[in-house]
């Protein structure tokens, strides 16, 4: 069920700021896809691009093709709310939905969108939960708040409420930034898990997280400050990190630009 | 390493270190300064025979800024001085503030409690000649449940519309002329939407006075503090939750629904029930629309009907000492009623507000 998206001459617009500039790059389904980069070079935006979650942002505006498989997402007619639907989101800072319960948390795509049967949501809840390895740690309280959870408990019930809707690409950005070094362990074996069945794109700040999980490795820069951010080079993540093909990557990888 | 740097420092003279305590005023003192200035100030008023309690009580608070600011001074020092000055200026004003309200609220119960009984919630003043005792408000309390009940009906749910397309869609001009206008609307005398629709629905459509006609002028009143209060609400809800259901593939229009309301729904019953505390007082829109009366009319919308506001209005025109006693019980009924809805709305508020 994981895809692969194919994004040719994208451009994106905050207002009349270009944030990144005609990026091309393909994302191979059933597998991990990390971007790494300095602040600033539209990593973050990039993503949000994949899932048309950046024209929520106001004047935000994107030009270029993303097609999942055989089909352009930004073509006319195609419904932003499929599109998200198809492929989830997991943010920086963990956001469960204060006023559900952990069980309502992790049903909220399903039962929002109307899909109502009882014991169906049960089920998905459960293998969510299990996939999202909270299931043992939260069984007894599935009727609790998920804002009681601890931060890393409450990253992993927002990847268990992403899975639970049973999109084709999981997106995330930098989804350990707000988390400790062992809560950040469990959702990189996590990840780690769920590449077996999703393609995952993955935005970090943190290189060794980039090394550890990913397969391949984008890396984004801008020339400066207000000059939009566009992709230098994007390989596997032994190479980018051994041998990359561009002076640039190297001085980044090895802390000596900025 | 550490050692070495100091066996190597130079042996200072040994001056006294300058020592971390300072002369504090006893825990006591704020208290004890203040029972002091009370019981100056009313020495030097019953000395010097004023008459009035204000003055007294004036004396004592100013005595009491100035002697806590003259002693901390002398004892603590002048930052702490300065510190004791704002922290017994702002205690006076706390009770500047207070003191009128308790009183108030002390008066009306005082007075009010004379007539009121089972008897007085439940009758009518249909043939009660007003210079004796008896009659209540029995019709004014429907009255006032009534108009104020349809006013939030009207205006509940479109001050709520009204905000949420200024929170989750206006953008450009409309948004920014609804909420110029909503702000017009905050300023607008009772008066004056009385007489709006007095002009309206009255004079131009020629319909009768009514509670509902009241109901309306009521609306127009509570409408823009229903907007204000829940849009405020609305922009507490952080982004990230929108965002979250949106990544989710939910619509826009659930996304408000199913989690931006029920985030806000606590604060947005609190402004709700405070417009509505705010207009369960106002007698004139009544006083224009719904005419008044002494009987009992429990249709809204024909025939005119009285109000908690207007009865007590009235009571007080009659001039005479049982149609004061009577004003003052309503009065006392229409805090209670206004207090009543806002410790419900408390209530809701606690009990829906996220949980931790």
């Amino acid at each position: 069920m994981a895809k692969r998206i194919d994004v040719s001459g994208l451009s994106a617009f905050y207002g009349g700021f270009r944030a990144i500039d005609d990026i091309s790059m393909t994302v191979e389904p059933r597998s991990v896809t990390a971007f790494i980069g300095p602040s600033g070079c539209g990593k973050s935006t990039f993503l949000r691009t994949l899932n048309r979650m950046h024209e929520v942002t106001a004047g935000g505006r994107v030009e270029g093709k993303v097609m999942l498989d055989n089909e352009d997402l930004y073509g006319s007619g195609v419904d932003p709310v499929s599109v998200r639907r198809t492929i989830g989101m997991v943010f920086q800072r963990p956001n469960p939905f204060p006023t559900m319960s952990i069980y309502d948390n992790v049903a909220a795509g399903l039962k929002l969108n109307g899909d109502h049967k009882k014991k169906d949501l049960d089920e998905v809840v459960e293998r969510s939960l299990k996939g999202a390895n909270l299931w043992n740690e939260v069984k007894d309280r599935l009727n609790k708040p998920g804002s009681g959870l601890s931060g890393g408990q409450q990253q992993r019930l927002c990847i268990a409420r992403a899975i639970a809707v049973e999109p084709q690409v999981l997106l995330m950005d930098e989804p350990c930034s707000a988390l400790d070094p062992i809560s950040t362990l469990a959702i990189e074996d996590l990840i780690a898990d769920l590449k077996a069945q999703y393609t995952i794109v993955i935005v970090t700040h943190n290189m060794q997280q980039a090394a550890r999980v990913s397969d391949r490795t984008a890396f984004f820069n801008l020339a400066e400050v207000g000059a939009p951010g566009k992709l230098v080079e994007i390989d596997e993540t032994e190479r980018i990190f051994s041998n990359p093909s561009v002076q640039a990557t190297e001085d980044y990888i090895s802390g000596r630009f900025g | 390493m550490s050692q070495t740097v100091l066996a190597e420092a130079p042996v200072e003279p040994a001056q006294p270190a300058p020592s971390l305590r300072r002369p504090r005023l006893p825990r006591w003192a704020p208290l004890g300064l203040a029972a002091l200035a009370a019981a100056l100030g009313t020495g030097v008023g019953l000395l010097a025979g004023l008459e009035s309690r204000l003055q007294w009580g004036l004396m004592a608070a100013l005595l009491y800024v100035v002697l806590t600011v003259t002693v901390a001074g002398a004892v603590e020092g002048a930052r702490q001085a300065r510190d004791r000055l704002a922290t017994s200026v702002i205690w006076v004003c706390f009770l500047v503030a207070v003191v009128p309200l308790a009183s108030l609220l002390w008066e009306t119960v005082a007075r009010g409690v004379q007539v009121l009984d089972g008897y007085f919630l439940t009758h009518s003043m249909n043939g009660v000649i007003t210079m004796e005792p008896g009659g209540g408000i029995y019709h004014a309390l429907i009255g006032t449940l009534e108009q104020v009940g349809l006013a939030t009906l009207i205006a509940a749910p479109i001050g709520l519309l009204t905000a949420v397309y200024l929170v989750e869609y206006g953008t450009g001009r409309l948004a920014k002329a609804v909420t110029f206008f909503v702000d017009v609307m905050t300023g607008v005398p009772s008066i004056v939407a009385g007489l709006f629709v007095l002009s309206f629905w009255i004079i131009i459509l020629d319909f009768g006075y009514s509670g509902f006609a009241g109901a309306m002028a009521l609306a127009i009143l509570m409408m823009p503090i229903v907007v204000r209060s829940t849009e405020e609400m609305l922009r507490l809800v952080p982004n990230e939750l929108r965002e979250a259901s949106l990544a989710l593939g939910v619509p826009k229009w659930k996304t408000i629904l199913k989690v931006v309301l029920p985030t806000a729904v606590g604060g947005i019953t609190t402004g709700v029930m405070l417009a509505v505390a705010r207009v369960a007082g106002e007698s004139a829109p009544v006083l224009l629309l719904v005419f008044g009366s002494a009987q009992i009319n429990a249709n809204p919308f024909e025939g005119a009907q009285s109000s908690l506001p207007y009865y007590i209005y009235e009571q007080w025109a009659n001039g005479n000492a049982p149609s004061y006693d009577r004003a003052w019980a309503a009065a006392l009924v229409l805090i209670a009623f206004v207090m009543i809805l806002n410790l419900v709305a408390r209530g809701i508020a606690r009990w829906k507000a996220p949980k931790h």
